[in-house]
């Protein structure tokens, strides 16, 4: 018995061991904020955008402009809830986020500054709030994903609205928890109201749609003969192809304005709380530069918001999909309770 | 007071007041419990009684629960059918490899669900592994099956831990004059080993059911519509958080049912050994022919909850070989233990004298305190981290996002992933060896250290096993209370994950389950003989 408790408490010691050992260097990657020279201008970022994509933008941020910047990665939901929950106490300077309804959501709530005009003069009205309180930094727009080898040129709809028609009956897909199809379905209500909306989820739903989990998803149940159209947006799949060239999905838009090309965005807004606002703007400046719009399209295959940024070869001419895309004002996506509402009424969620 | 039989006296004896320090865990566990209860009232209260109406009392909640409660049920007869028998081999019987067996039981909980998922969808369908290698083109699991099949390979080594646990630490004599009595193997099965397992059964059957009551990932991956699917969708959808409080406080509501439960099932059991305080350690039982299945059935288990999830990382690492990202991995490895290691070594120290309490000095208190332990793993973990992004903010500014901050939120979360094999460990140690130590002079303190202690070796190193490995893959706490810029293993998962980077994040979900399993083999060789 001795031996044995003595040998747990060798090992409990090693752990402590570990953990001391542990503890400094966890500490170390804290940033503490006027900890170092006091010349230091610092920035502290919460990013719904992803961590490989962010960091390589980031590093050359902080190379050209001399300013630290601290990440905070998360969902772009859990750090809308985080903002609010933090209110005027957050240690955040600036929300990058994956979509328009979060950003909407944080300006209905007083918690963004006003950006100066500058920075959206120059954007076309697809990528910037009439709040002036945030800015798209990419484009992302929605499309018709569908299998080639059982998809027939004859089949493609005009609209989504076609969708509801029998000879989509079971295959297509959709994905009601996710925000994209959330705020896609927030612009239908608002150019279309909500009785076609509602009309138009019933009627789907009485088609036999495919409920997935998000855009992803959908693609990978395309590819394995699930479903044969699906509504996602446009990156995905290019993400998919880049890594294994003979993926089985290929995507088009819907005619020209249709509602089922929307361009959602990811974009930024800066906090009315931060005190390091001039830094926190010139982060937005450097996203908007050519150099880190380049870098998007080439990436991530999004959208450049600026028309003398190409698209990435894989992507529609910046001329295409403005005529594409339905004129939607994007501050109208915050109404997400709305939608919300009739996707509960309507027995999805 | 009055009755003075020798019975009455044994039992006031056994009721005697505790040490007071022992008591200090149990309250501070009550008053940090009330913390995310009183969080979720605050903001719960800012309902509006017609929107609420319409989320809450809606019927196709009933549909949600209805579905909930079948796969919770599901979940929890699957895992049982797969960790009883494993955990009878391992300890009961001459099967070979018994530690690599033991091993491979528990390292399924180091895979990250999505990953588990993901293992399965992709075997399945027109363009999954099946289909492009050997041609084969079977149906993707879906729905309740898939959502059953997933949580059921990465939740059995819960009920397996803590059977094992408990088995491991069985009285040989009690079997022993079962059999003088007559009894056949199968009599001794159900009416010795099986009542003597129930402590750790139950506790098993409760973590992995809450588990499933507030799993949202793996379940929506499987397309299957469960009740977490309303909270999340409220958090996500509308950035709302009034009435997703009400859909947190109804999870919880309806988390508490087997909570309660459990404890008043367990009230009054006795199964301390009787004999002498040393165990004596049982023959294991000759296989012989049985070798065979017996190892058929080991090898499905682990070809289903490793081989897979194993399979599919393997296959994204050769896509993209992690040669370049390792500096970067070894860096949030080390995040993701600095709060990993620290949260399971202090959610045990504090979960060993409530057991403790609650064993030994069984009161409304003690009782209280254990159950309440339940309260914060039940919470969803958003609700939790809201919670404590509320409080610290208006109470202990210094701490918000620091690292002392997010091992206690992981020790309010996890602290009832280690209540159960230290109970059942504490159940099994027998009461006179501690008795024999005070008789001795030793104070209270002194005779636990030198008589309990060592006895409850097993459980605790199980439980600091469990809490580190689900730590390791937490995701939502992390988000919110992680130090700004702790790019942990799991966050750095999520970070390429979300972008539908699956090749870029395997390396990270490789480092989780790599070091994760190391882990828990030190634990398995260091947690004593065989």
């Amino acid at each position: 018995m001795t031996l044995s408790s003595r040998s747990t408490y060798g090992w409990t010691a090693a752990l402590l061991l570990l953990l001391l050992t542990a503890l400094p260097v966890a500490a170390a990657g804290r940033a503490e904020p006027g900890a170092a020279e006091p010349a230091q201008r610092e920035l502290t970022i919460y990013s719904g955008r992803g961590e490989s994509l962010v960091a390589p933008l980031v590093e050359s941020f902080e190379s050209k402009t001399g300013i630290r910047v601290s990440i905070r990665y998360a969902g772009t939901a859990e750090l809308a809830v985080l903002l609010a929950e933090e209110g005027t106490r957050t240690p955040a300077d600036l929300f990058w986020a994956q979509d328009a309804g979060a950003l909407g959501a944080l300006s209905g709530e007083g918690l963004l500054a006003d950006l100066p005009a500058h920075l959206y003069e120059a954007l076309p009205d697809i990528y910037r709030s009439t709040t002036g309180r945030w800015l798209a930094t990419s484009g992302r727009a929605r499309v018709l994903a569908y299998s080639p080898q059982r998809v027939d040129e004859t089949e493609f709809p005009e609209s989504v609205f076609d969708l509801a028609a029998p000879e989509y009956r079971g295959r297509v897909g959709w994905a009601p928890t996710n925000g994209s199809f959330q705020a896609f379905v927030t612009a239908m209500r608002v150019v279309h109201g909500e009785a076609a909306t509602a009309d138009w989820l019933r009627a789907m739903q009485a088609n036999d749609v495919q409920a997935y989990r998000n855009n992803t998803t959908q693609v990978e149940a395309i590819a394995a003969g699930e479903i044969d159209f699906a509504l996602v947006n446009n990156y995905y799949l290019l993400r998919f192809t880049a890594a294994d060239p003979g993926y089985p999905v290929d995507q088009r838009f819907f005619a020209d304005n249709d509602i089922g090309n929307l361009v959602n965005i990811a974009g930024l807004g800066v906090l009315r709380a931060s005190r390091r606002t001039d830094e926190a703007i010139a982060f937005a400046e450097f996203l908007l530069s050519h150099e880190a719009q380049a870098y998007f399209t080439g990436t991530v295959y999004e959208y450049p918001v600026r028309a003398d940024v190409d698209p990435d070869e894989q992507l529609e001419s910046f001329e295409t999909l403005l005529d594409a895309s339905p004129r939607v004002d994007l501050d109208a996506l915050e109404d997400l309770e709305g939608t919300l509402s009739l996707l509960r009424e309507t027995g999805l969620l | 007071m009055t009755d003075a039989t020798p019975a009455a006296r044994s039992r006031r004896a056994g009721r005697s007041n505790p040490p007071w320090y022992l008591l200090i865990a149990p309250a501070a566990v009550a008053v940090v419990m009330l913390v995310p209860l009183v969080y979720l009232v605050v903001r719960a209260t800012e309902a509006d009684a017609a929107t609420l109406a319409a989320l809450v009392l809606r019927r196709r909640n009933l549909e949600l629960l209805g579905n909930t409660l079948l796969l919770t049920g599901g979940v929890v007869a699957a895992t049982t059918l797969i960790a009883l028998p494993l955990a009878w081999l391992v300890v009961r019987t001459d099967i070979p490899a018994v530690r690599l067996v033991t091993f491979l039981g528990v390292l399924p909980l180091s895979v990250p669900g999505y990953v588990m998922a993901y293992a399965l969808l992709s075997l399945g369908g027109n363009y999954g592994f099946l289909a492009r290698v050997l041609g084969i083109v079977v149906a993707r699991p879906a729905g309740y099956w898939g959502a059953l099949a997933a949580l059921t390979l990465y939740c059995f080594p819960y009920v397996f831990l803590n059977v094992r646990a408990s088995l491991a630490g069985m009285d040989a004599s009690l079997e022993e004059s079962a059999r003088s009595m007559g009894y056949g193997h199968r009599e001794v099965l159900r009416r010795v080993i099986l009542p003597h397992l129930t402590p750790a059964l139950f506790s098993g059957w409760l973590i992995v059911a809450i588990y499933v009551l507030g799993d949202f990932g793996a379940i929506a991956l499987m397309r299957y519509e469960v009740f977490s699917y309303a909270i999340y969708t409220q958090y996500s959808g509308a950035f709302d958080r009034t009435y997703a409080a009400w859909l947190s406080l109804m999870l919880l509501a309806l988390a508490m049912v087997p909570v309660l439960l459990e404890g008043r099932l367990l009230r009054g059991a006795r199964y301390a050994r009787t004999g002498t305080g040393v165990a004596r350690s049982l023959r294991r039982i000759r296989l012989g022919a049985w070798k065979i299945p017996a190892l058929f059935f080991v090898a499905v288990v682990v070809t289903g909850s490793i081989g897979l999830p194993f399979g599919i990382l393997a296959y994204w690492l050769s896509v993209r070989p992690p040669w370049t990202e390792l500096a970067r991995v070894g860096q949030a490895f080390l995040y993701s233990a600095g709060a990993a290691a620290p949260a399971a070594i202090s959610t045990v120290l504090v979960a060993l004298p409530i057991a403790y309490l609650r064993v030994r000095h069984p009161s409304p208190l003690s009782h209280t305190a254990e159950r309440l332990a339940y309260v914060g793993y039940a919470l969803p973990p958003l609700s939790l981290a809201l919670a404590m992004v509320f409080f610290s903010l208006r109470l202990a500014r210094p701490l918000y996002q620091s690292l002392p901050l997010l091992v206690v939120a992981y020790m309010i979360s996890f602290l009832a992933l280690a209540m159960g094999p230290i109970r059942a460990s504490l159940l099994q140690a027998p009461r006179r060896l501690e008795e024999a130590a005070r008789s001795l002079g030793f104070s209270p303190f002194a005779a636990f250290v030198r008589t309990v202690v060592p006895l409850l070796r097993r459980g605790m190193f199980a439980s600091t096993g469990l809490v580190f490995v689900v730590a390791m893959k937490e995701l939502p706490i992390a988000f919110l209370l992680a130090p700004t810029g702790y790019v942990t293993l799991s966050l750095a998962v999520f970070s390429r994950t979300s972008e539908a980077m699956h090749v870029e994040a395997a390396p990270y979900a490789a480092a989780i389950v790599l070091f994760s399993s190391l882990f828990v083999g030190l634990l398995l060789r260091h947690e004593g003989k065989e």
